[in-house]
């Protein structure tokens, strides 16, 4: 079990950041038109490298299953500081969160395939192909 | 998991766009109507946006947006001399409106632009999350 698990966990905890990110990046883009709301992101590199050096819960019996990455609920979301501030207070640049956007649902899709692979080279094995 | 999801974000900043077109639309439309008096005239409509945390917990990272209510402006509606009009008041005045025609228009665009942000959003999330429940075939 925790063979498997640290093989898939690195993966598991991309994706599930990547999509964390593309809520908040999400919420910017519904947000470009409110007055006063700041813009905000999640620092991918440190969130994941918290999330992969997370300790785990206790695990009393072998049964016991490893906890699940918290760490992704409970990243830190940063503000942005805009490049041309607005006269309505509001930080959303739609270009910036247009260009994040589409840079994570890229890196969303890359590790989905990473998992793939993992996935299916772990069918292989199993198979003896 | 928290009750919202990208999805209902999406959703509810497109509705809230909406609400800005139809604001957008009903000035337009009344752009030429006229009034007796000035309290009488077609004052333009402001969707006031407000955004909406889920659980009021701001920390989640996920927030939506909704059009809370809807704001008459306060500019001063035109005053034209037009004896002749049947709805002049005694000294020959009618009440144009208040509604700025260019104004409006580029509220419309920007409406539009990011109504089709918002359905960006929507349809990318929507092809990974199909992509992910396909994962291991």
């Amino acid at each position: 079990m925790d063979a498997l698990d640290s093989y898939l966990n690195p993966q598991g905890a991309a994706l599930s950041l990547r999509n964390k990110r593309m809520e908040i990046l999400g919420s910017n883009i519904a947000n470009a038109g409110t007055p006063n709301f700041k813009a905000r992101d999640l620092d991918f590199a440190s969130a994941y490298k918290a999330a992969l050096n997370e300790t785990d819960v206790a695990t009393t019996q072998p049964l016991h299953l490893a906890s699940l990455n918290s760490t992704a609920s409970d990243a830190q979301t940063l503000y942005r500081v805009p490049v041309s501030p607005s006269l309505d207070g509001n930080t959303v640049e739609l270009h910036v969160e247009q260009v994040q956007f589409a840079e994570n649902a890229t890196h969303y899709e890359a590790s989905l395939q990473f998992l793939q692979d993992r996935l299916q080279t772990l069918r292989s094995a199993l198979k003896g192909e | 998991m928290s009750g919202l999801s990208i999805f209902d974000v999406a959703g509810r900043a497109m509705a809230a766009q909406q609400v800005r077109l139809n604001t957008v639309a009903s000035n337009l439309a009344n752009a030429q109507t006229v009034s007796g008096s000035a309290d009488t005239a077609y004052h333009a409509l402001r969707p006031v946006f407000e955004t909406n945390y889920p659980g009021n917990q701001e920390g989640s990272g996920l927030a939506t947006v909704d059009a809370v209510e809807v704001k008459q402006s306060t500019a001063e509606p035109e005053k034209r001399y037009s004896p002749t009009n049947p709805l002049a008041d005694k000294d020959g005045y009618v009440y144009g409106t208040n509604v700025d025609t260019n104004e409006e228009l580029v509220d419309m665009l920007e409406a539009s632009r990011q109504y089709q942000n918002n359905i960006e959003v929507l349809s990318t999330a929507k092809s990974l999350m199909l992509k992910t429940l396909s994962i291991g075939k």
